[in-house]
């Protein structure tokens, strides 16, 4: 559910430089005082990484013995903990990569899917006249106010199970239960009313004139959106996919539901917080194994740092 | 190492497999329909584009939404009408009111705090020259699961006896400071909710920075301009002009982490589960739906939490009209 936020930021568009503040205002505001509880934030927002980055470097034995700081006073550093969090060893029998894939296989369709599914939509709400397109568009709006919550449980039963009215068998219990099936079409209901209305807020706004001469030309509906529309989205989607696969990469709720604990299709996430009921106290290996699983949100944040900042405001209150 | 890696290729073999029957399928209908011509190329177009979408969406949270009212009003096993029993035992036990009381003070702590410290940190940094480190910095915890973050503060506040050297930073900071006995922080009632809020805070704060800061540059020159020149300075200038010209920004800022709050269970299922007097709804309707089995219990739970949300979506989808009415 995150309109909100997204509308603050608006629809990505050319950097507009910044409004200049006169020189003698910025003066009078900034103070050493200023800048130095700015430092003292950041130091303090820092720190706790920092301390599972460290912890995860050191040996069993200084990990669980004493604190991460003392690495200052006596440095001693090991790769052992990544090795055995990975592929398993005495303590964590399998170890953490199948988790790992899992999260891939799960969090790249799960972007992908309702990503192409709500460009249609929003191509269709926006440039499809029809009776009834603003109701729609308006219910979609408005299914974002529905808590996951609220259909976790029948759309459980309704995968384990199926699902009819009556006599009537509207959808056949399919056996899905041990696949990413159930993982990605549940992502992809989760995630299309947001998806439909931020992408429907960009396609809505191309050039009429656009599509007008397309239509003077022969072109029709699927033409239009192939060539035209789908490659002039490509920032707005772009955005969506970055903020719906790290939603999913960081997800637990669903993963916890849908997917049961088994290392076939259970994500890291979902590992993580079962390992950290059972060798919580390990500290070597479940730093190891929490900064595997933070590695890939933290390397598309830094390297895709504004697209991220964008998608991801846009949906910070989903679900 | 390497045949690990091996036996995980499958895996991403099987979600290639399946993004490829998806856009097969799309394709296919796409080439198909796209032949449709004459009156018909219209509707035909409006359902291939809008039907797969509606489906899901009616499917995956317009049905299941109404079963989950319905299933409220029912037994632990889904076989008997109740009436209003589920919603009785929300309310009516001491367990239970505890549940909300917690709910209740994440609802106004953690929204209050990150848009503080998010505010403090935009209206500092607007005045600096290099703020993108910082700015970086604070904003990262976001990109972090709730799982990690979790796991990143329970080394914060981990526990060992007094008398050995100390892993959790908080101790040692506490042992530092002249407290010799530091506690168990997470087993400390009532102040282990607290310190699982800090998480939550820790999170939201850079997401309110990143948004307020933009509201703050978006406050017209002139009007800083004119405000100087009229005499306003440091205080004055940020209570007089600053914070009166973000007042809707600020609003919608701190209703959408509330929204949040309100919907999370991840910080407080991986740190306590609940236990020792920390317990939420989010994490509450999730115990009794899937380790108690109680879908009576739970659905009553997520109906609470579904009505909980709306009038904070309303007022916070007002604010943002009306705001954009001004502009």
């Amino acid at each position: 559910m995150s309109v909100e936020a997204h509308q603050l930021i608006a629809i990505p568009q050319p950097d507009q430089p910044k409004p200049s503040i006169p020189v003698a205002v910025r003066k009078t505001l900034s103070s050493p005082w200023a800048t130095g509880f700015v430092i003292l934030l950041t130091v303090l927002w820092t720190i706790p990484t920092f301390g599972l980055l460290t912890t995860s470097l050191r040996p069993s034995e200084d990990a669980n013995n004493s604190g991460w700081w003392t690495i200052f006073t006596n440095p001693s550093f090991t790769m052992n903990n990544y090795s055995e969090v990975l592929t398993g060893g005495d303590t964590i029998p399998g170890g953490i990569l199948p988790y790992f894939f899992n999260s891939f296989a799960i969090a790249i369709p799960a972007a992908l899917f309702p990503l192409a599914l709500a460009t249609m939509a929003a191509y269709a709400l926006a440039w499809i006249p029809f009776k009834g397109a603003t109701t729609i568009f308006f219910v979609v709006f408005a299914l974002q106010v529905v808590p996951l919550q609220m259909a976790l449980l029948p759309l459980l039963q309704m995968f384990n199970l199926g699902w009819s009215i009556g006599p009537i068998t509207v959808v056949p219990d399919l056996d899905l239960s041990g696949t990413y099936i159930p993982l990605w079409v549940a992502h992809t209901m989760f995630a299309l009313p947001l998806a439909v209305f931020l992408i429907h807020n960009f396609i809505a706004q191309l050039p009429r004139d656009l599509m007008e001469a397309a239509r003077v030309d022969g072109a029709g509906h699927f033409t239009i959106f192939w060539r035209i529309v789908l490659p002039l989205s490509v920032p707005a989607i772009a955005s969506f996919a970055i903020f719906q696969f790290l939603w999913v990469w960081n997800d637990l709720l669903v993963a916890l539901t849908f997917a049961g604990g088994t290392p076939d299709v259970a994500p890291i996430t979902a590992y993580l917080a079962s390992i950290k009921g059972t060798y919580g106290a390990q500290l070597d290996l479940i730093t190891a194994g929490a900064f595997i699983a933070i590695i890939v949100p933290l390397i598309v944040f830094f390297a895709l740092q504004r697209f991220f900042v964008r998608g991801l405001l846009a949906g910070s209150v989903k679900g | 190492m390497g045949d690990e890696i091996l036996n995980g290729l499958p895996k991403l073999g099987t979600a290639a497999a399946g993004i490829a029957v998806f856009f097969g399928v799309l394709m296919l209908v796409f080439f198909v329909l796209g032949k449709v011509r004459g009156r018909f190329s219209g509707p035909v177009a409006g359902i291939a584009f809008l039907g797969p979408a509606i489906l899901l969406l009616v499917a995956g949270l317009v049905v299941p939404a109404i079963q989950t009212i319905g299933k409220s009003t029912q037994n632990a096993a889904g076989t008997k009408f109740i009436g209003w029993e589920n919603y009785a035992w929300v309310f009516g036990t001491d367990t239970n009111r505890q549940i909300l009381t917690n709910t209740f003070m994440w609802l106004i702590i953690a929204p209050l705090f990150s848009t503080l410290f998010g505010l403090t940190l935009a209206l500092l940094l607007d005045r600096m020259r290099r703020e993108s480190i910082p700015k970086s910095l604070i904003f990262m915890p976001m990109a972090i699961s709730f799982v990690g973050a979790s796991i990143i503060w329970d080394l914060v506040y981990a526990y060992r006896d007094p008398a050995k050297p100390q892993v959790g930073l908080l101790s040692q900071v506490a042992i530092w400071l002249g407290i010799e006995n530091p506690p168990n922080w997470l087993l400390l009632q009532p102040w282990n909710n607290f310190l699982l809020m800090v998480i939550m805070i820790w999170i939201q704060t850079g997401f309110a920075m990143v948004v307020l800061s933009a509201a703050i540059k978006a406050i017209p020159g002139d009007v800083v301009e004119a405000a100087t020149l009229d005499g306003a300075t440091g205080w004055r200038l940020f209570s007089r002009v600053t914070i009166p010209m973000i007042r809707g920004t600020l609003i919608v800022v701190i209703t959408t982490i509330m929204i949040a709050t309100l919907k999370i269970f991840d910080i407080v299922r991986v740190m306590t589960n609940g236990n020792f007097g920390t317990q939420i709804v989010a994490n509450e309707m999730y115990a009794q739906s899937f380790v108690q089995f109680d879908y009576g219990r739970g659905s009553a739970l997520a109906v609470v939490l579904f009505v909980a949300v709306i009038p904070l979506v309303i007022y916070n989808v007002r604010q943002l009209r009306k705001e954009q009415a001004i502009r």
